[in-house]
């Protein structure tokens, strides 16, 4: 039922029938246009030579290291982020001290910093004209244009999605059912794992689902500092620009057929969450 | 409340590390070139028109994004109609699918013998490697910005006051511009300067479209980059700061508008 449903009480603005359908053809036929033909497209054109050319395509070394980079990526960046957005959340909802507005516009910052820009800043702090630079190369150690370099900026670029997620749910708890575990006689640690973390466990979720879709498909950040050494430190994003600068259309629409469907699956998985769980809405970037 | 030492501790660490270090690092590198060269970069002439080029196209996505944008809301709050789970969840589509599948698909679409370039080309409308391609794109990766904030607010509007209204003679037009839209307003606007800011900043969907012509179709985010392929760090230090500056501008106008917009709705 829709949201509005519950209060729709004899007519309202736009209910006459004639406006209603012209509004919601309008509405459909963009979004047919404008967000489904996109998906459509690339699967057509993935598939456009055959199931046989298509995993051809897709199953070369260097698609398939990209994936593998892609997930290593993930995998690595997403729980260090929801240990982060906990940390995060926890401070600045249950506690109040000088600068804590201060601290919440720092945490999401990186929401508004360019892709690009945030690569261009880890590559003037790491980059052999950057400030750690020649201590860096003093000590034999490479980040930029490696494999710690994607991971340093993907933490940068997804960071405030788990905290953000849980900074709104935790400032509408109050917090009392932590005073009552902690008047019952829990430990911090036995409170935080059996009260706090229930409570949040939804909105944890959902987090992470917004983490490592970005993660997965962060492209402008990753192409700054990457290299893009072919079979290194590709990454599935990047694969898909260097097989269409390639002119090799059918590999490039393979990989990028990859992302698509774990971008519908992660649409699938936040719709599922916002009809399922409690308290869950559309909350996006 | 236990933990304040270490949640605090560990969140400002890692803020320490992963955003605040790299930033000073950038703020550094521009503050050695100094003034004088740092504004030399910044107002050369392919620098200015990539501003211009960023800027018009940005204004004309947001221009788009928020018509089919409070229209998308309209639509999915006030009607019940087959597929409408299924637009509510294509909205955030923008979000989930990496802005260089968006770059792939949206180019495919609109070559010239892609399934809209074939219809758009014979009429003399040429998007793909064109600066109407910069726009499409930006449109693209902003669209959920506008529904995502106008959605709930409509969600919320009290039927009451459309009653009143009513009552008093008001047709359905004037309602919508008289009692709706006022209300809508604030929310509308703080969307669409969310879409603008992310389409000043956009990159990945871009490139695979824009054509990346020098003066013509190359955005600031774009330039930057082929400056640090060109080894010129001054230039993309000063580019990355420009875009810096422009995202922390529109970073306190929006969060200025959603707070005037929080206490118009009286909405925690």
């Amino acid at each position: 039922m829709a949201p509005g449903a519950a209060k729709r009480t004899g007519h309202r603005a736009g209910d006459i029938a004639w406006v209603r359908r012209l509004l919601i053809g309008l509405g459909l036929v963009l979004t047919l246009l404008f967000l489904a033909a996109p998906v459509v497209v690339v699967l057509v054109q993935a598939l456009r030579a055959g199931i046989a050319a298509y995993l051809g395509n897709l199953l070369t070394p260097d698609t398939l290291h990209a994936i593998w980079l892609t997930v290593l990526t993930a995998i690595i960046v997403v729980p260090v982020n929801l240990v982060f957005g906990i940390a995060a959340a926890w401070a600045v909802t249950r506690f109040d001290f000088p600068g804590r507005r201060l601290l919440v516009t720092l945490i999401e910052l990186p929401f508004s910093v360019s892709p690009i820009v945030a690569g261009v800043i880890y590559l003037f702090l790491y980059g052999a004209q950057g400030l750690l630079g020649p201590w860096l190369m003093a000590h034999d150690l490479r980040i930029m244009f490696s494999i710690p370099a994607i991971i340093l900026v993907t933490l940068f670029v997804t960071s405030p999605f788990v905290a953000r997620e849980l900074i709104a749910l935790m400032q509408v708890q109050t917090g009392e059912d932590e005073e009552a575990a902690r008047s019952l006689g829990a430990s911090g640690w036995q409170m935080f794992w059996r009260v706090t973390l229930p409570n949040i466990r939804w909105a944890l979720l959902y987090g992470a689902i917004l983490c490592s879709a970005r993660s997965i498909g962060e492209f402008g950040a990753v192409s700054v500092v990457s290299g893009n050494v072919r079979g290194q430190t590709n990454t599935l994003p990047l694969q898909v620009e260097l097989l269409f600068n390639d002119y090799n259309a059918l590999g490039a629409f393979a990989a990028a057929s990859v992302l698509t469907l774990i971008g519908l699956v992660t649409l699938l998985l936040k719709a599922l969450l916002e009809q399922f769980a409690p308290d869950r809405r559309g909350r996006s970037a | 409340m236990p933990g304040l030492g270490l949640s605090l501790g560990f969140t400002l660490t890692y803020l320490a590390v992963i955003v605040v270090l790299p930033l000073a690092a950038l703020v550094l590198k521009a503050l050695q070139l100094g003034p004088a060269e740092l504004w030399t970069l910044v107002t050369g002439e392919r620098a200015l028109a990539s501003y211009r080029v960023t800027l018009t196209m940005a204004a004309a996505a947001t221009l788009f994004c928020g018509l089919y944008g409070l229209l998308l809301a309209w639509i999915l709050v006030r009607y019940e109609f087959p597929g409408r789970r299924l637009v509510d969840a294509l909205v955030d589509l923008p979000f989930a699918l990496p802005t260089a599948v968006a770059g792939l698909a949206l180019t495919t679409l609109f070559a010239k013998n892609g399934w809209f370039g074939s219809v758009l080309e014979p009429l003399g409308l040429k998007v793909a490697y064109a600066p109407a391609g910069i726009a499409v794109a930006m449109a693209f990766t902003s669209v959920p910005f506008v529904v995502r904030t106008v959605q709930p607010v409509l969600e919320e509007l009290d039927a009451e006051a459309e009653e009143a209204a009513r009552m008093l003679g008001a047709g359905d037009l004037a309602i919508f511009g008289r009692v709706i839209l006022p209300m809508v307003l604030p929310a509308w606007i703080a969307g669409c300067a969310l879409a603008f800011a992310r389409s000043l900043g956009e990159f990945g969907a871009i490139v695979f479209i824009a054509g990346n012509l020098p003066f013509e179709t190359e955005v600031t985010s774009l330039l930057t980059f082929i400056r640090l392929e060109e080894f010129d760090y001054a230039g993309a230090a000063s580019l990355a700061c420009v875009m810096l500056l422009a995202a922390f501008v529109m970073l306190t106008a929006t969060s200025w508008l959603q707070s005037r917009w929080l206490r118009f709705t009286g909405n925690p």
